[in-house]
């Protein structure tokens, strides 16, 4: 009898989420499997598609312009995230710490870049950018100063940096923020019998404790490195030279679907991408892992 | 059974012709002929038959002319849809053609055709007429739009490529006529260097179909495509970089500045005097009417500065047709529809002087009320008088590549780069050289270059 109910019971959560399944299956797995399949043909302007195997691949690992996009987005990775992230979490700290003034307001404050939309806020910062006529720019000559031009080939990855920090500094503020809320005020009150100033208190008590929110906002910044594709897409118009089809592997993809009309080379390289997203985001999830089991 | 009906249609007398056109019903509507002339019965069956036309084009306002074509032909119902601009246009113009269900009629710019010839997407117009309008335009435009002997696209417009300066500027550098030769504008490009707070002009890194046009002025080929398999690349060749190094120089002395065009600082260094002239194409004295407005009556137009002044010679930047996707059911009509707007005077003078397109048929060429335009932004300058001269300058051989898309981006990283950053310009020619040779190899062409 006990078994029929639980049997019941298995066959109702298996309809509940059959339609997940149908759209996951229809909408990712489909697509997925396709853009595989694709990605092992050919389409030639002249000759029409032929079946290539893993040539596609094989072009890609000698593709310089494929190289240099991971490569830059690794510089990236390692430079713009540590800064973005100590940045959130100086943040998420102070405000907690519940020593700064109106921390509402600021809370706020440091979030509202993230309410922006992203095409607004290319737009704005590649107006601020501008060499001349830029709020920059216009500081820059007022100080007497050459003026600096952060739309060339050499700074643009660190102006792009700029705004992608100016955006999810408060997106990431607000995972750790609200991570800290839970904290539960026992520990707080044992560590201050104890006589644990306010540093000690965030080093040893809560950065501990908001571990795991923390190394979700890490996976979730390696993946997001990996996939830039707004922001070189919408600076593209302010500086034609600078930003070249293959700045970024997503955007090398997109470029090479719809500009140069090569989907299946596009499918390949899209597929690469992801398994580097996957490798990536696999290392650092072990080495937190580890070092968590060493502590 | 299509083609046998329209043959009938023709040999039979009129008597019988009520026959034919019932023949010719059994397709309603889906006329497709391949390789016959389509008679005149049939093209009035078509555009007397309620129809409805798609057509996609990023042109402002054209409504206007749909509107005179509709009331022309009250049984054809034309939807306009603005699908994107330039390289979106084309992404979705593929898309759909190879989707089956494409627009009836497209836009394309002149540069585009031959590629979406390549892929077998445009209709031959030859059977519906249009080899007989083709002499109602000024032949070098006419023929961008043909190619292996196909009439694939109607003109719209054209960009003839002219010099437009401040006459204010170059007077207080001590530069009375506008430059003769190229030599006279290094000159003059010294003297608003050394005499006042600008540059004679901008070389924008960006822009390809800019500096293809002077390449073009210049009489270099970069380019031939058989309509087949076999292109010719030959962008570093010892003629363009004869050009490239002429602006080498310039670049170098700092001569003319290399801003991005058609940005925010662009535009502020036209308004604010940065830039004392513009090389640009027929399209720009209105346009830059607007976007200057604050320099109203400093401007003149003068004819591109010339290599040979014996033998006054000019390019072509920009401009655009209107092509038949062979997709379309109702090519009569559509064809018709492209014809019509480009061809029929009123809407024709009305892209001139609504929509300010600088026009490709040679009765709005000669039209008054379009020569005689004597705009105030140029002092009362005729200039459309001038610049409908300098058409007919226009080298009529140039040929684009069928893949101008990634000729123009790549073109950005390896040439433009240089530009961008005043280096090497003949490196940046031989680095655009390899990718392109590079691109239509893996591509299947043969390349020759």
């Amino acid at each position: 009898m006990a078994h029929g109910i639980k049997r019941k019971q298995h066959l109702a959560a298996y309809a509940f989420v059959l339609p997940f399944f149908v759209v996951f299956a229809a909408m990712l797995v489909a697509p997925l499997v396709y853009s595989g399949y694709l990605s092992f043909f050919a389409d030639r302007l002249i000759g029409g598609v032929s079946f290539v195997a893993f040539e596609n691949y094989l072009r890609a690992f000698q593709d310089p312009g494929f190289l240099a996009g991971l490569g830059r987005t690794a510089l990236f990775l390692v430079i713009q995230v540590p800064i973005m992230l100590g940045l959130a979490l100086f943040f998420a700290l102070a405000l907690d710490s519940g020593r700064a003034r109106g921390s509402r307001a600021l809370r706020l404050l440091i979030f509202l870049p993230y309410a922006v939309p992203g095409v607004v806020a290319v737009l704005m910062w590649g107006y601020l950018y501008g060499k001349q006529f830029g709020l920059i720019g216009q500081i820059t000559n007022a100080l007497g100063l050459a003026p600096l031009n952060l739309l060339s080939n050499s700074n643009i990855l660190f102006s792009i940096m700029n705004i992608v920090t100016w955006t999810y500094v408060g997106y990431n503020m607000i995972v750790m923020y609200s991570a800290l809320k839970s904290i539960p005020a026992d520990l707080y009150e044992a560590a201050e019998i104890d006589g644990a100033s306010q540093w000690r208190l965030a080093w040893s008590v809560k950065i501990p404790m908001i571990r795991s929110a923390i190394i979700l906002t890490v996976i979730f910044s390696v993946i997001g490195s990996f996939q830039i594709f707004n922001e070189p897409s919408l600076l593209l118009e302010l500086a034609p030279t600078a930003i070249t089809q293959s700045f970024t592997p997503n955007f090398y993809a997109y470029n090479l679907a719809f500009v140069n009309h090569d989907i299946n080379y596009a499918a390949a390289i899209a597929f690469l991408l992801g398994f580097v997203i996957m490798i990536v985001s696999y290392v650092v999830q072990l080495s937190t892992q580890r070092r968590e089991r060493l502590s | 059974m299509r083609t046998r009906a329209s043959r009938t249609a023709v040999a039979l007398g009129a008597g019988l012709l009520t026959t034919a056109l019932l023949l010719t019903g059994c397709t309603p509507g889906a006329s497709k002929p391949s390789t016959s002339t389509v008679s005149q019965a049939e093209i009035d069956k078509a555009m007397n038959t309620s129809t409805n036309l798609t057509f996609w084009t990023w042109v402002p306002k054209i409504q206007d002319q749909v509107d005179l074509f509709e009331k022309k032909y009250p049984k054809i119902h034309v939807k306009v849809e603005n699908v994107g601009q330039g390289l979106d246009h084309y992404a979705k113009v593929r898309t759909a053609s190879k989707a089956g269900n494409g627009p009836d009629v497209v836009q394309l710019e002149y540069q585009f055709i031959s590629s979406f010839a390549l892929s077998g997407e445009l209709a031959d117009l030859t059977p519906y007429g249009a080899k007989d309008i083709a002499n109602d335009y000024v032949p070098w435009v006419w023929k961008q739009g043909v190619a292996n002997g196909k009439i694939l696209a109607i003109p719209q417009d054209s960009g003839p490529l002219g010099n437009l300066y401040r006459e204010d500027i170059l007077k207080s550098a001590g530069i009375t006529d506008p430059p003769k030769t190229w030599d006279d504008y290094k000159v003059a490009a010294q003297a608003v260097k050394d005499k006042t707070n600008s540059v004679i002009g901008n070389m924008a890194p960006n822009q390809g179909a800019g500096w293809l046009g002077l390449l073009w002025q210049a009489g270099v080929k970069p380019f031939t495509y058989d309509g087949k398999k076999s292109v010719t690349i030959h962008v570093n060749s010892p003629e363009a970089k004869k050009v490239m190094a002429y602006w080498q120089d310039m670049i170098q002395k700092n001569l003319v500045t290399t801003d991005p065009d058609f940005t925010d600082e662009w535009y502020a260094g036209l308004n604010q005097g940065k830039y004392a002239g513009w090389l640009t194409a027929a399209w720009a004295p209105v346009f830059l009417s607007g976007a200057a407005a604050d320099t109203s009556g400093k401007w003149r137009a003068a004819p591109l500065p010339q290599w040979d002044p014996n033998k006054p010679a000019s390019g072509n930047w920009g401009g655009s047709a209107d092509a038949v996707l062979k997709t379309s059911k109702h090519q009569i009509a559509a064809y018709e529809l492209a014809k019509w707007i480009n061809h029929a005077q009123e809407p024709a003078l009305l892209f001139a002087t609504e929509q300010h397109f600088f026009p490709t048929a040679n009765s709005v060429l000669e039209d008054p009320k379009f020569v005689g335009d004597q705009p105030a932004f140029y002092g009362g300058q005729k200039v459309n008088e001038l610049f409908a001269g300098i058409s007919k300058t226009v080298d009529p051989d140039w040929q684009w590549l069928p893949f101008m898309e990634f000729a123009y981006t790549n073109f950005n990283e390896t040439f433009g780069a240089a530009v961008a950053a005043h280096g090497d310009l003949s490196a940046g020619l031989d680095a655009w050289q390899t990718a392109l040779v590079d691109y239509g190899t893996k591509q299947g062409f043969t390349v020759n270059g």
